[in-house]
């Protein structure tokens, strides 16, 4: 199924777990440092650098953009580094979370009570997903280098959503 | 010597093109794959590696950090200090040239500031005989390497202690290491000993036996055994968790049975060299 992005929170109802959701809109970037870093800005009621609600963030960290390309290879990085930052994250209205491997129990009661949504990226498939992202630009934390918060424009970005939002897993 | 121009060239391919004997086993996986979510993981592995082919992008955003396993013959006309300069210009160079991911930082635990040209190499030497040099550089990625380690078995734990342990350590790694994977296991030494034959496994030819029959039933055991461990690729279930294991071995302790574990994912990237 399709996930246009971004979405309203009825549309992550229908998606089940298991299922090939492509991703195609707005899609923010960020991973360690990014979390710790929102998570700073929650815990002190600091301005947020982007909205939280319809987002979808995916984890990655991109090489070079070779010349006449929109970004490097983009594949996901390893989501279980991120749980411990993920429930506050969706506490606060995030609900979409793309990266991949397994992830904490904590994370996954927590994307039942919010109905969010977890989507597995094809772990190391950088130059495929490369090839679905129009554009992309820093948005915010640039001293990041690699690791800065990006704002991407994807088109059928390809997933399978592994954990659904009444808590369903595969 | 013309070390550094050969190395150049395939590190600026290894970063895109994986060797012909990983690829042929991802493919040959595709058939074999009984669960339907493992195989649309392979299908996407597949979709990739020709993307990668056809243009400038790496196959996969993390583009490691360069591990070389140099192995020099005793008439070998050229000094360590030579060979092991040509090797990290040549590494800096393909960083350069080929958009590697630059993912060295220079202190482990509290500077953590980008070398931005993704050196030091890791080296690791070997006296051989014959009079040429051979460069084996791996592109280590970490989502992997995080999963590899070392256990200190005791002498007697024998055959069995060595499958549990690698069980073991693949059982935690899970999906975590974007299976399929290939595993490389050093049996031996001492405990850094056993660490560096594990890397020198992953560069065997993959899918190759050892030569001491012995040895290469226990390959074919650890292999099946773990992919009965239902991981899967991508972590999502299914037969084809691991496509090879191979193990060197050396001699070892009396009171001692390191056994170490070098986990690669599927994107299984090396560069080898030959100079005479
Ligand atoms: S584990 Fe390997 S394939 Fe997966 S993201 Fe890391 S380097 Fe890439």
């Amino acid at each position: 199924m399709r996930l246009e992005l971004p979405y309203d929170e009825e549309d992550l109802l229908a998606v089940r777990a298991g299922e090939e959701v492509l991703l195609s809109g707005i899609l923010h970037v960020g991973r360690d440092q990014v979390h710790r870093r929102l998570c700073g800005a929650l815990e002190t009621g600091s301005p947020l650098p982007f909205d939280f609600r319809g987002s979808a963030i995916y984890y990655m960290g991109p090489s070079p953009a070779p010349a006449g390309h929109v970004i490097g290879a983009a594949g996901p990085t390893t989501s279980a580094r991120m749980d411990p930052y993920s429930p506050m994250l969706l506490e606060k209205g995030l609900r979409v979370m793309v990266g991949k491997g397994p992830r904490s129990s904590a994370v996954t009661d927590a994307v039942a009570r919010y109905h969010g949504l977890y989507l597995y990226a094809y772990g190391g498939c950088g130059a495929l997903y490369s090839s679905c992202i129009r554009s992309s630009r820093i948005i915010a934390y640039p001293e990041l280098g690699p690791e800065a918060l990006l704002e991407l424009v994807v088109e059928d970005f390809p997933t399978i959503c592994l954990i659904d939002s009444t808590g369903g897993q595969c | 010597m013309d070390l550094y121009e050969k190395l150049l060239e395939e590190l600026k391919r290894a970063v895109r093109i994986l060797p012909p004997d990983v690829e042929a086993l991802i493919m040959s996986a595709r058939s074999r794959e009984e669960s339907a979510l493992g195989r649309m993981v392979l299908d996407r592995i597949a979709e990739n590696i020709s993307a990668a082919r056809s243009g400038p992008v790496p196959l996969c955003q993390d583009c490691g950090m360069f591990h070389a396993l140099v192995r020099v013959g005793r008439s070998c006309p050229y000094s360590m200090a030579e060979i092991g300069d040509e090797i990290t210009r040549a590494c800096r160079d393909a960083a350069e040239e080929a958009w590697y991911r630059r993912s060295t930082v220079s202190d482990p635990v509290y500077d953590r500031v980008n070398t931005g040209d993704n050196l030091p190499v890791v080296f690791n030497w070997e006296l051989v005989d014959g009079a040429s040099v051979t460069a084996d550089i791996l592109l280590k990625g970490f989502g992997s390497e995080n999963c590899s380690s070392v256990r200190m078995l005791r002498p007697t734990d024998g055959e069995d202690g060595v499958i549990g342990a690698v069980l073991d350590m693949v059982r935690a790694a899970g999906g975590k290491p974007c299976p399929p994977m290939f595993l490389g296991i050093g049996i031996g030494g001492t405990m850094d000993k056993a660490a560096m034959l594990s890397k020198k496994a992953l560069v065997r030819e993959a899918g190759s036996r050892h030569p001491d029959p012995r040895y290469a039933k226990l390959e074919e055991t650890i292999l099946e055994r773990v992919n009965s461990l239902g991981i899967g690729p991508g972590g999502l279930g299914g037969c084809c968790s691991a496509l090879s294991v191979a193990v060197e071995t050396c001699p070892t302790h009396i009171a001692g049975l390191p056994v170490a574990l070098s986990v690669n994912c599927w994107a299984d990237r090396k560069a080898h060299v030959e100079v005479m």
